[in-house]
Formats: C-alpha cells, structure tokens, sequence
C-alpha cells in the first residue's frame, strides 16, 4: 500500500512494459475496494498517464496500444487467488476455478491472461534501468534482487522496508527501531498469517525464498508480523482462524466446514476447556484440510495451527490447567500504557 | 464406420487403478475409469452430464504418473487418466482412505439429523457414503450453523440449506442444462447457500430434476414431502403421456397410488432428465372428476350408473348399423389408436376416423401419409446437425426434450437454430435462435441439417409444403414433432382416414387386401375418410348418426365442436368428467397410464412402453372396451388385451408398397388486417393433464400479449396497461409485454389463466381488434 500511495507511476510504469513484452493491449489493477484512498490515488495515476500518451492508442508513436483498468473488488481475501480474482473482475462471487485451463491459456473472458503481483510489476522500471546485472547484485544466491518486507505488530517503526532478499529479521528489526521497547520476540510470520510462524530462534534466518524454506515456513507475501510475549499464542491463533473462517469462499468441503470447526475448538481451548486429546483432534482435523481443499487457502487456515503446537504446545496446556488464558489482553495491545 | 471401428478411432490411454490395469478414450476422468472397473469412489458434486467442479472433495485419491507421485490426494472427477498414470482409491491407499473419511466427517458436522423426517432418508448419497466412506461416530462436539427450514424456491421446490453439501450440482444443472440460471449458490464460507434472485422464484421447466439430482435432501419436491420412505414404493418402468419427446420414467407407486415420477436413464433420449410436468402432472387421474362407473343417458335425459354389460349394450345398440364417426384423440397409446381404427375400420364399416383433436387441414393429412411415417430423424441428428430450423415448433413449450437437446449443442458448439417464430421466446434467446419472417429466408442448409416442423403447421395453408421442399431441395432431415404423445402411435396405427394400420394407404387396393386378409375380413371400406372437422359438420348435417370418442375436448379442436355433438349419439371413452362426457349417450370409463401396460410412440416412432403400476378393476384399457363392444355387435376385433394388440401389431408389419404422394399446397394469402394473432401452447397451461397439481400450476408462465413497441405506442399503451384482443365471437384481455414482433402481429398463450383463445375469440390464429382496456 504505502508503494501505491507513493508511487503508483512505477507499478502503472510496469504494466506497460510488461504489456509491451507479451503484447497486451488491456490490463487491469485488482485492488481491494476498502481503500479508497488508495483507489484514488492510482486512479490519478491512470489518469496522468494516459494525459502524458503513456497509455491509450499508439503509445509515443509505437503503434502500440494499450487500455489501464482499476477495478476495486468488493473485499474479499480470497480474491487475491489469481482466479478467484479474475472471476470477480468478471463480475462473479470471487471463487477459485478449476485449472487445467490456466489463466495463460484461458483466464479472464477466456482470453490468454497472465496475472502477477503488484510488486513484481512495480520492479520492472528499476530493473529496465538500470540492468539486470544491478538487479542481481543484490539478494542471494538463489533468491536475487531486492523486495519489499512489510513489518506490524509490536514493532517500533512499523513500515514497508526495501531490501536486498535474504536480509533477516534482526537486521531489519534494527532499521525499524527493534520490538516494542521493553519488551522481547516471541512470535512472527515470515510472510503473513498462512505462514507457519517463527520465534525468536528464527532471528538470524535468512529471509530470502530458500532460506525460509528451509527453516520450515514460506516466505509468502513478506509480511511479518511481529508478536511479544504479552501475546497469547492461543488468542492469535484463534483470531487468525477466525479471519480464515470468515473469508472461505465456502466452495470446497475441508476449506468451508474444517475452518468453521477449527474456530469452535480453538475458543474451547482458549477458554481452558479444552483437553490434550483436543490437541490432538485439532491436529488431525488440520492433516485433513491441508492438502485436501480445492485451492491454497486452507493450507493457510492450518499453518498458524500446526507451527504454533510445534513451539507453544506449552501454552495451551497451560490455559487448559490454568482454567482459561493466563495473559492480560490488554498488555499486548499498542495502546497499554507503559509499564501496564 | 460400426461402433467398434469408432472406438477403436478415438485415442486412448492406459493407467492401472487399485492395480488393474485399464484403457479408456482419452479424456476420461478417474473417477469414470474406476466405475469401469467397478470401484466406487465416492462423490457428491460429481455428475456424469455436468462439467466437472472438484467442489466436494469427497473423491480423493492418490495419484503417481510415470512414477513421480502428487505430493497431495487429487480429486479423481476432475482428473483425466493418462498414460503411466497409477491410481491408489480409498481401497489401497490409507492416505486416500483418511483423506475420503475426513471429508466425509466435515459434511457432517453441519448436516442436521433429520434422516428419520427427510425424503431422501433411504435413497440418501449422504447416508450410504457416511456409512461406507465414513467414520462410525463423529468427533464434533459444537454448534451446528442452522437456518431457516425449509423455504419455498418455487411452489413446488423446497430449499432446506441445513442439509444442503453445496456441491452445486442443483444451480450447475440449471445453468448447464436447462439454461435457467434462476437459482445460485449466495454468501460465502459455511453460510454459504443456494438462493434465489429477489421476487424470482425458481420456475425452470426443469426444476424438478435439481430435486431429483440432489444428494441429500435439501431440495424436495413440494407434492412429495413427507408422503413416503423410498423402501415404502413399488418402482415401475413407464413412459411420459404429456408430449411426443419419449422421455423415459420411472413411478413410484405405495399402496396402490402414484407418488411420484422420476427420470429415467436413456442415453439416446432424455439422458438422466425429464421436465417438471413429466415429473409432476399426474394428480389428474385421482381428481373427484374421475369417472369409473359406466354411465348411461336415461328415459329420464339424465346420466345414470350403469353395469359393464347394460352400458356395452345401451352403446352397441346406439352404433349398430349406423353411420358412426371416431374422434380418437391424440392422447392414446398406440396399442388403444390401433384399437379405435381397427374398430372404425371391422366394427363400423368406416374410414372416418381422425386422432387430430386439434386445428387441422388436408394439407397436413396428405403430408402425414406421404411423408411422416417415413421420417427417421432422432436426437442423435440433432447433435451432429450443422443447423436446426424449427418450423411452427417451439421445442421448449411443445418438447421440452428436444428443447434440452438442442440447448446442449448451442452451448456446446454454438450450434446455428433458425425459428419461424413471430416472436423471440425465452426459448429461443436461450438457444440464440436466428428469427425468419418465412423459411424463404432460410438459407445455407446440408445434408446435415435438421427441419424441425411442429403439428401448428396445420394451421398456416402451404408451411408443411414448404417444410417438405426445404427438406427435399436441401437434402436435409425433416422431422415432425406433434405436441401430444399419442399422436405419431395415432398415425402408425392407422386412427386416420386415409391410411390404414402400418402405414397401409387406404386408396391402395392391394394394402386393403393385405389388411382384409391378416384380420379375416370380407371387406374393407375404399372411399377415404372424414377428417375430424368434416366428422364433426357431418354429425351436425346428419350426415353421419353417431359418434365414438377417446380422450377429446372439444375445445381443442374449435369452439362449434360441442354444439356439433349435441344432436347426435356420443359414446364417449373417458377417464374423467369432461364436456364430453357431459352430453354423451353412454360414457365408458378407461384406464390411466400406469393403470395398464401400453405404448407412446415418440417423434421418432420409437413405442416407449409403460407398465402397469396400479391396479383397479375397474378400469380397462380402451383397445379391451373396443373389443367388448365390437363383439356385442357382432363384428369382432380379436383384441381382448394390450399383450394381444401388441402382437397382432407385430405380425401386421409395416406396408411396403408405395406411399401416395404429396401434393404441395401453395400459401395461403396473408390476410391485411390491422392485428393478427397468433399463439401456442405453454408446456404449463390449463390443459386438462395437469388437473389437480396446484405446486405445479403455481409455476407456470403467466399469460401476456405480446406486441411491438410501436404497436403500443399507436394503441396508447405501456406494459402496466392492459389490451382487450376481440373477435366476433368474444374477447380476452391481458396485460402488456412489448416485444420485438411485427406490428401487425399479437401473439398471447394459447391456453393459460386468462387466455383461451379458442373459447374466447374462437379460433387460434387470426385476424383480431386490439384497443388499450
């Protein structure tokens, strides 16, 4: 987002060389329709660039044409699966499709469509410009170039973060003013909430596609999500499989009814009612929605789950014979007054 | 090329499943190959004649290729077998095993446990498949999501969402099938739920099949609910009486009654469909107007109840050595037409018979014995014709079959339809039908087209000649498509005047012989006879004296009809109370449809046979009370049961000495009038086959007159005004629908709430006075 507030001309600068490179002449921007201000914004953008020729008929004299559409989705996680996302710019509850056919072959009004991330785009001026060879000094081995690292939660300086791709979480957390002050890690996400998540051991892991891997997560969408150790691992999770219920599309049977299950159990257990053979129902329901749904959503819904009972299975027993949660929700908010 | 040599022309592959080995065509999803092989995988949202969706999940399996194996289970309805394909069901791999049981165990968590009060409860996907695939106790301890239950889709589709697996197969059949996409699955996640557009409830012909496809029971039938558990009905094979598709069924009959109707599995008609009056109109039969006591006209004027034999022999006495008539109409099942025109033929000494209760000409009867008993179209032209006209024929009102059959080839591969319609149904927006003002405007036509010509084409001088020259110029296939399903048995039976059993030409001396010699008669009547409107001058002039008729309103054939028969001797076959029966001499109740075995014969000329399902002794068949009644004058006819008739049909064979030929009309010359009208039938409408299903009737498409627009802006009128549409007979008044039709032209529904044209205004086509109510 704040790529997009401030400076939406790389992405739209993106699209038509890409669209110049595989020869479209219509692109479309999906954007969440929540942020207008966003929306707006981009749409100014569009606006300047056909006034400057960049877009529309015969492009500088190219004989290259090229149309720029913003459609703002109605609000809907799952929309940014590539084709649930193209059944909702064509006007459809936003619901994955079955492939074969591939978007490539046949996507948005069954023409040849290739859909990629706003972030991918936005680099391709920088790369234009200044070379390949720059853009592969940076990053590691396997994973070059640079990204974009957006970091939340009990952050100092929250904020989207450039950087070289295998850069780690101490290193940015130092360009961000480190973890709340007085407190310590004890949870994050690599690459939001459908990662499994890391602790505090995971600090020095390289944050580049192998790297993360490696250590047993993904490095998704680089959303890192920063957690102290005011936070009950057990709240953060139910909340996570809450958002995940809420946004199912409800098309596929594990995905649809496993997510609305997981949201009663996780309450059960948050409230200290729950037993270890709950631990172990919930982690066998998680076996049979991973890898069973129609698209990748669910794999996330359950990624929250099995990492935290890797690290924190501790803390749900203890909520278990403690009676309910032994943490202050308060504690963990950003608006606790210090030394709460 | 033989069946054989096309299989062995298409592409195959070969994979090994639970490890036999297997090959199938190219293209043939796991879960069709594994049945092959007899291995059921278990499966909700699957449908062999949708479009695979992968919605349920319920049919995972394992799956390697070439050795390298899919790190995940693979849903076997949307995978097609290739080659070095190795396939693990639940039956050999423990991984596809547990997959298949938690999937079960998630469709369960929310379905309610109402089995004992559900409809589908014994014939329920969801039951058998929890018990082979699934857990024996749930883990579920929770809150179940609830809705309301169950809420109306339609008059006669109840939506209960709480049983409802959203395997969409109900909104992928109304969309892919019927091309009626009036329900849709709403919301999303577990609230996620089939629904109906506002103020639109579901009125698809073809709901009932959602009802039927369904694999548990959260859409039932309205007429069915909680009528009977499925172990409770005795299953009978049968064939639909409502029109000429031949659609196959199966009824479900407990304690002597019909429940309900399903669709039958036939891959060359109506695949696994039928429509919702083929489904749902059969209350008819068990209404308070059912006659099952002969009745006899007294000293006293008076219709009184009477014994079999004082009714057989009030009617023998009435006919015998008289000049009798037969209306035998287009209802019958081909061994009860064969029956009446064998009657006509040896019992009255008669060729004046005609199974037309309806608008006629000589035209059509010369095109029936000269061309229609040759035509050998089926559905499988229609799915490899380049075009189809439809000529007089609107296939979703008149054949809801052939309708779904031609829908299926515009979806499939937008298949060119051309109709002569005045106007643009919403059958023909669904096929993107190209609208000609006259079949001169046809154009492009080969060999492999098929001309669709319908029984209106009677109606307009010259349009079944026109259909025959098309044809003939073309090299096209012709095909006539009559609305009822008795109609094209009526015509090989012979229940015509100018042809005789089997296509025998009553003009031809040597197919008299023929017949003279297999019935063992001295004689043949030679001259050719009535047509059912000069049957009915003819009783009115007192040309003929008498009169036998089966299965006819008056109404359908004109508004004089009646006042025809008044003066006259009727004897009249019946099931129910009608006007017929009202006037007549002697009424000799018949048996329904599953109240005896019989035949339709389809469009095709296919018999479609139907068993006997109820029993009541009262009730024979109509070839059985000819026979009866022949014998008491004296003239038999040999044909004491259907078994019987059928077989004499049998041994007769079919003429194959020449047709006559046909003579071609000319047109007739458009009359210049300020409107004519024009109309047709709605497959739901008042017709008397639909008595006694209010669910039914309840969705049915309200009448409308249907003029252009600037027709109704000269007429001062909008479409919340209303017309008065007058003849000199009388008038009918409706409210708007401005269409794309010529300004001249008013079309309305031939026989709905509001709009019995015949009755009303006195004829179905015609020139009528329009002015704003």
């Amino acid at each position: 987002m704040p790529l997009l507030l401030a400076n939406p001309h790389s992405l739209i600068e993106g699209i038509i060389i890409g669209s110049y490179a595989i020869r479209a002449n219509h692109s479309f921007i999906y954007l969440r329709g929540e942020v207008v201000h966003i929306y707006r914004r981009v749409m100014k953008a569009i606006e300047e660039a056909y006034a400057a020729g960049l877009l529309g008929k015969n492009i500088l004299g190219s004989g290259f044409d090229l149309e720029l559409t913003l459609h703002a989705g109605a609000g809907a996680y799952i929309c940014g699966e590539e084709t649930a996302l193209l059944d909702s710019l064509e006007g459809f509850r936003g619901q994955p499709r079955l492939r074969p056919p591939f978007p490539a072959i046949a996507g948005l009004y069954a023409m040849p469509t290739v859909v990629n991330n706003v972030e991918s785009i936005a680099s391709v001026p920088a790369i234009i410009s200044n070379g390949v060879e720059w853009f592969q000094s940076m990053g590691t081995e396997k994973s070059k170039g640079f990204t974009l690292y957006s970091l939340s939660g009990h952050v100092t300086n929250p904020g989207q973060f450039e950087a070289p791709l295998g850069i780690t979480l101490r290193e940015i957390l130092e360009l961000a003013g480190g973890v709340r002050a007085g407190h310590q890690l004890k949870f994050w996400t690599p690459g939001g909430s459908s990662t499994p998540m890391f602790t505090a051991e995971h600090l020095d892991v390289p944050l580049d596609y192998e790297g993360v891997s490696a250590a047993g997560s993904m490095l998704g969408t680089k959303a890192l999500q920063i957690f102290d150790e005011t936070t009950c691992v057990v709240r953060a999770v139910l909340r996570w499989v809450e958002f995940y219920k809420h946004e199912s599309c409800g098309k596929c049977t594990p995905c649809r009814e496993g997510t609305w299950w997981l949201v009663q159990i996780l309450k059960e257990l948050e409230a200290g009612k729950g037993t270890e053979a709950d631990l172990e129902k919930l982690l066998d329901l998680c076996d049979n929605i991973a890898g069973r749904s129609f698209c990748a959503f669910a794999d996330g819904a359950v990624a929250p789950i099995i990492s935290s009972l890797k690290y924190f299975r501790a803390e749900y027993i203890l909520h278990q014979s403690n009676g309910g949660c032994p943490f202050d929700p308060v504690a963990s908010t950003l608006f606790v007054t210090a030394g709460a | 090329m033989t069946p054989e040599q096309a299989l062995m022309a298409v592409e195959t592959v070969t994979a090994v499943i639970d490890g036999a080995e297997i090959t199938v065509p190219k293209g043939t999803l796991i879960i069709r190959a594994a049945e092959q092989l007899g291995i059921a995988i278990p499966r909700f949202c699957d449908h062999p004649l949708l479009a695979p969706v992968g919605a349920c999940r319920q049919c995972l399996v394992d799956v390697e290729i070439n050795g390298r194996a899919f790190p995940k289970p693979q849903a076997s309805c949307t995978m097609p077998v290739e080659n070095g394909m190795v396939v693990n069901t639940q039956l050999t791999s423990p991984v596809a095993a547990k997959a298949q049981e938690g999937i079960m165990e998630f469709l369960l968590i929310n379905h309610p446990l109402d089995c004992p009060i559900c409809d589908k409860g014994g014939e329920c996907p969801l039951q058998n498949q929890a018990m082979s695939a699934g857990r024996p106790e749930s883990r579920f301890e929770g809150e179940k999501r609830t809705f309301e239950k169950p809420i109306n889709i339609s008059s006669q589709v109840l939506l209960d969402r709480e049983r409802c697996v959203l395997c969409a197969r109900c909104t992928r059949f109304s969309e892919e099938i019927a091309g009626d996409p009036f329900i849709t699955l709403n919301e999303r996640g577990a609230l996620q739920q089939v629904g109906i557009y506002e103020n639109k409830p579901f009125e698809s012909y073809y709901s009932g099949n959602t009802v039927q496809i369904c694999p548990v029971g959260a859409l039932t039938g309205a007429s069915y609910r909680f009528r009977a558990r499925p172990f409770d009905l005795v299953s009978v094979n049968s064939a639909c009486e409502h029109c000429a598709s031949g659609c196959d069924l199966r009824t479900d009959i407990r304690r002597n009654k019909t429940l309900r109707r399903l669709a039958g599995d036939d891959a060359e008609v109506n695949q696994e469909w039928n429509c919702d009056k083929g489904r749902w109109a059969f209350k008819y039969l068990t209404t308070r107007e059912r006659v099952k006591t002969p009745l006899v006209r007294g000293a006293d004027g008076e219709l009184h109840e009477a014994s079999w034999p004082e009714a057989i022999a009030a009617a023998a006495a009435g006919l015998k050595s008289k000049r009798v008539g037969v209306l035998a109409g287009g209802r019958l099942t081909y061994e009860d037409a064969y029956g009446y025109a064998k009657f006509a033929r040896v019992a009255l000494g008669t060729n004046d018979i005609d199974f037309r209760a309806r608008p006629h000409s000589d035209e059509e009867r010369d095109f029936l014995a000269a061309v229609a008993l040759d035509l050998n179209t089926t559905y499988l032209d229609i799915d490899s014709a380049d075009r189809v006209v439809l000529l007089s024929f609107e296939p979703e009102e008149e054949s809801p079959i052939v309708f779904l059959r031609i829908y299926h080839q515009v979806r499939k591969r937008e298949l060119a339809v051309i109709t002569d319609a005045p106007i643009r149904s919403r059958g023909s927006k669904k096929l993107k039908a190209h609208l000609v003002n006259s079949a001169s405007e046809i154009a492009g036509l080969t060999a492999n087209s098929v001309i669709i010509v319908g029984e209106r084409a009677a109606e307009e001088a010259g349009a079944l000649s026109t259909a025959v020259e098309l044809a003939r110029s073309t090299g096209a296939k012709l095909a006539w498509i009559p609305r009822r399903a008795g109609e094209r048995g009526a015509l090989a039976a012979g229940a015509i005047g100018n042809l005789l059993p089997g296509g025998r030409p009553v003009s031809d001396s040597a197919a008299r012989v023929d017949l003279q010699s297999a019935w063992g008669v001295a004689s043949l009547p030679e001259s050719p006879g009535r047509s059912t409107s000069e049957i009915l001058s003819a009783l009115k002039d007192e040309s003929l004296d008498a009169v036998l008729i089966g299965g006819v309103d008056p109404m359908d054939i004109s508004v004089d009809a009646l006042n025809q028969l008044l003066n006259t001797f009727v004897v009249s076959l019946e099931i129910s109370h009608t006007s017929v029966t009202a006037i007549a001499d002697v009424v000799l109740p018949v048996a329904g449809v599953v109240e005896k075995t019989g035949s339709y014969m389809d469009w095709r000329g296919t018999a479609r046979h139907f068993e006997k399902g109820v029993e009541d002794a009262d009730l024979r068949s109509d070839v059985r009370i000819l026979s009866i009644l022949a014998d008491a004058l004296s003239t038999p006819i040999n044909l004491p049961t259907v078994t019987a008739t059928v077989r004499e049909i049998e041994s007769l064979g079919q003429w194959d000495g020449a047709r006559p030929t046909f003579t071609k009309r000319s047109a007739g010359l458009i009359e210049s009038s300020e409107f004519t009208l024009l109309s047709w039938r709605f497959l739901l409408d008042l017709g008397s086959l639909q008595l006694g299903e209010d669910n039914l009737a309840g969705t049915a498409k309200k009448a409308r007159a249907h003029i252009s627009s600037s027709a109704a802006a000269a007429l001062g009128v909008t479409e919340s005004d209303s017309v008065v549409i007058s003849s000199e007979l009388g008038s009918i008044e409706l409210p708007v629908s401005i269409c794309e039709i010529a300004d001249n032209l008013i079309w309305v529904p031939r026989n709905s709430e509001g709009s019995q044209v015949i009755p009303s205004l006195g004829f179905t086509r015609g020139s009528v006075k329009v002015a704003k109510k």
